[in-house]
């Protein structure tokens, strides 16, 4: 064991991690799934969605953002967690217009399978149907729909730090709050690039790609079978 | 594309060095310029610093006094918060709409005359209040607003408007304001005379460590409301790897109902620049940021005469009084209208020229703050304090108040109350005495701390105010027995909804959804159920949003729900367990509209 190496404890369970690591990255390696949707492997931890709040010695703390210390208790799975993050995924669906059934993402999204892997069958909070929410069709291989954005910052920072471009930022705040391209507006006018990563990293429908459409067919996607996090629990040792 | 433009937005990028980092000042005077930044602005801008050109449209979308549509060379703001609504908002928006013939969010035709609203502009208690360019105007009755648009329309300047000017260095004529000061009670901390240099010639004749040995002997903390221990906060400064430390001062005082710092920054500012000093000297930081609330931009040349007289008297500068190897100066970043700047992080990501979202942490700004260096924060009344402690001595201070909270505080007063103002009073003092001192007995509820904090009744007014109990930044708002309280909570809702960043999930979408089953409660709709729905709800909020601004923005409800159930109670109906709630001719309006008769099955 190198003098690196930090011992805490998540639900009970004592974990080993590395310095300099977040709860998450640890708790990955250890096979135990911490539910989240802004968070993705290679890019910058962001903070927004807070689907991974957990609780470090009795307060709430996103766990893609904090860095692990020796000897501090993590709970994860308890009722009060996973009551306040079907709370947030149900805040998720009721601020945009997610309509899963005519979806291309179906059995690929990450906020409809978390949504199953957390049990909510329909949201409990009435739904805004905003009707501000456009679409930008224009570029040849990829189109955005603001109806289905999460928000999470997925694409800026995929663009940016992977694809060094700057292709999407956020503008207006508060419920205003939008994904934005480089440009006056369109993103066809854009350095976009159909095999860029900022394409690939969406959690959900919002960035899909023109052309390609159902060529896995529904009942194969996916999480149609597994469910979300399904392999991270499979490092468990 | 007009050479002007290009020219202009050249000159200023230029000045700024086409710094990145000074964004905020470049779209400002690019705002300041033409009347908005649009779309040929941004690309200059963008094409000037070389940055994408999304990213100054991240920032111009985000602040309030920034935007990209064209507003008038005359910009009128209507202040806009709970204590404006009590003492006449309506009444002078309805007269300037009528004299402008404009509504809020319009331009006049001849595109001359903006007319807007604004949350909180610091002058509760001199409500109603305005804001014409950078001129305030206060207890703005009908009559003022008749003569502001005559004036206006015969062309005369925002800045030569005909006001009375307020007492104290309102009447500088570098302040020039119609503002008053209302200090009603001055004790021995902030409204002390001034001795300038004396603290600061005690500081340097100490090494660093001891001048924090002494803040935190004095067991001084924050101001602003979190109430941290100031010692504490510079330690980790000064013991932080970094090739440069900062110091900022939080002059962004934007929570409702507080106006203590703006009378600081109009007759102490020199208190507040010799304290930020200190720290300077404690920390091992050679530059310090006063970043000022867009709102108070007609104090800054005050201010920046004063940082000038500072640098001739040597107090800011090289080899500081006479310390050799100790250099130490201020700027001044102005804000744009963002509430949630007053939140550390966020603020540092303004000063940074980004939009106000708050950072992760950690890292703290203790470690890692503005560009990445190790940076303190502190509140205004904090390096006040500060200079006091170091003339006066630790002992001295800690004397002052309780055990836990030591010195004096700022209270602003605002509401229903004979005697509205500003009160410095030593921290301990019960409620009930401050409710005598400001002539507001009889008062059915306090808003302690802003929207942000909690409302309490007469029940709870022989608590005390410190750390330990009924913990302030320093706003309080009386609210008489004949006012609708949840009209009051329903108003601090929607503040926290404009002023949300959006950044995460929970403050977002969270208070929106809180407002509206307060309003359906509030319109007789509620049933027994949704004061369970809003405790859970509110409590999801508090529990998962990432900075102050969403962890405190439920408590509205969460602490009128607490003191004040039976306001509820009486509007939810026990015995009918389902409400209508659904509107069919509501949901039927476009479609009727677009069809142009109305439905042959839900007749109206």
């Amino acid at each position: 064991m190198s003098e690196n190496t930090i011992t805490f404890e998540i639900d009970g369970v004592e974990v080993q991690g590395t310095a300099g690591q977040t709860i998450m990255q640890a708790a990955d390696v250890a096979g135990i799934y911490i539910p989240r949707l802004c968070a993705f492997d290679g890019l910058e931890p962001f903070g927004s969605c807070r689907v991974c709040t957990v609780k470090v010695n009795g307060r709430f703390q996103s766990a893609c953002t904090q860095p692990i210390a020796e000897g501090i208790i993590v709970e994860n799975d308890s009722e009060e967690l996973l009551e306040l993050r079907r709370n947030l995924v149900d805040m998720l669906f009721v601020e945009g217009n997610h309509f899963c059934m005519f979806c291309e993402k179906s059995g690929n999204c990450e906020l409809q399978a978390l949504a199953y892997r957390l049990g909510i069958a329909a949201p409990k909070y009435p739904y805004m149907f905003p009707a501000d929410r456009n679409v930008d069709a224009t570029h040849k291989d990829v189109f955005i729909d603001h109806n289905r954005c999460i928000l999470c910052a997925r694409c800026v920072r995929a663009s940016r730090d992977l694809d060094g471009k700057n292709v999407f930022q956020f503008v207006g705040r508060g419920p205003q709050k939008r994904i934005a391209v480089n440009s006056r507006a369109r993103l066809v006018d854009t350095d976009l690039n159909v095999t860029d990563k900022a394409v690939e990293v969406c959690p959900v429908g919002a960035i899909l790609t023109k052309h390609v459409g159902y060529s896995i067919p529904v009942g194969k996607r996916k999480y149609d079978h597994t469910p979300i996090g399904a392999d991270i629990e499979a490092n468990k040792k | 594309m007009s050479e002007n433009l290009e020219s202009v937005v050249k000159t200023i990028c230029e000045g700024f060095s086409n710094e990145k980092s000074r964004m905020m000042d470049i779209v400002r005077e690019v705002q300041e310029n033409f009347g908005g930044v649009s779309d040929d602005a941004m690309d200059l801008i963008a094409k000037q610093v070389q940055t994408p050109r999304v990213e100054v449209e991240s920032v111009v979308s985000f602040y309030a006094f920034l935007s990209k549509e064209q507003h008038g060379n005359v910009v009128i703001s209507l202040c806009d918060d709970i204590i404006d609504r009590m003492f006449g908002f309506e009444r002078i928006k309805g007269v300037f709409n009528e004299a402008l013939g404009i509504d809020v969010g319009e331009t006049t035709e001849d595109g001359s005359i903006t007319l807007e609203t604004a949350p909180c502009i610091g002058m509760c208690d001199q409500a109603p209040a305005v804001m014409v360019n950078n001129e305030i105007f206060t207890e703005v009755s009908g009559d003022t607003v008749t003569e502001i648009v005559e004036q206006l329309r015969d062309g005369v300047a925002p800045e030569r408007l005909r006001r009375r000017l307020g007492d104290g260095n309102n009447s500088n004529p570098l302040v020039s304001a119609a503002v008053s000061n209302n200090i009603r009670k001055e004790d021995e901390v902030i409204f002390a005379p001034l001795t300038c240099g004396n603290a600061l010639k005690k500081a340097i004749a100490m090494s660093p460590n001891e001048v924090i040995r002494d803040i935190k002997t004095a067991r001084l903390r924050g101001r602003g409301g979190a109430g941290f221990p100031t010692g504490m906060k510079w330690d980790f400064t000064r013991g932080a790897q970094g090739e440069k430390k900062f110091v900022i001062c939080n002059a962004d005082e934007g929570e409702p109902g507080t106006f203590k710092d703006r009378v600081i920054l109009t007759e102490r500012p020199q208190l507040l620049i010799e304290g930020m000093v200190i720290a300077g000297y404690a920390i091992g930081a050679e530059e310090g940021i006063i970043y000022l609330r867009g709102e108070y931009n007609y104090l800054r040349p005050y201010l920046e005469d004063t940082l000038q007289k500072a640098r001739n008297s040597n107090m800011l500068g090289t080899n500081v009084m006479g310390k050799e190897g100790f250099n130490f100066d201020i700027r001044i970043q102005m804000g744009a209208g963002a509430y949630v700047c007053g939140e550390e992080t966020a603020l540092i990501s303004s000063c940074e020229g980004l939009r106000g979202d708050p950072k992760n942490r950690p890292p703290f700004p203790a470690q890692k703050g503005y560009l990445g260096y190790p940076t303190s924060v502190n509140n205004v009344e904090t390096f006040c304090c500060v200079a006091r402690i170091l003339d006066q001595g630790a002992g001295w201070f800690s004397q002052i108040g309780s055990k836990g909270s030591t010195g004096t505080k700022l209270l602003s007063i605002s509401g229903d109350c004979r005697r509205p103002g500003v009160y410095e009073v030593p921290f301990g003092i019960k409620m009930t005495e401050v409710l005598e001192m400001a002539g507001g007995e009889g008062a059915a509820a306090v808003q302690v701390g802003g929207p942000s904090g909690q409302m309490i009744g007469p029940d709870d007014f022989e608590r005390t105010i410190c750390y330990d109990d009924l913990a302030t930044g320093g706003a309080l708002m009386i609210f008489g027995p004949k006012r609708d309280l949840l009209e009051v909570v329903e108003y601090f809702m929607e503040f926290f909804i404009e002023e949300s960043c959006g950044y995460c999930t929970p403050c977002r979408v969270g208070n929106v959804l809180l407002k509206q089953r307060l309003q359906k409660i509030m319109e007789g709709k509620g049933e027994p159920s949704d004061l369970a729905y809003l405790e859970d709800l509110g409590n999801s909020v508090k529990s998962t949003s990432r900075c102050g601004l969403g962890q405190t923005s439920a408590n509205p409800i969460l602490s009128t729900l607490k003191n004040f159930r039976p306001l509820y109670e009486a509007l939810v109906k026990e015995d009918q367990p389902f409400q209508p709630t659904f509107d069919i001719q509501k949901a039927l309006g476009v479609a009727k509209g677009i069809a142009g008769r109305s439905s042959m099955h839900f007749a109206e």
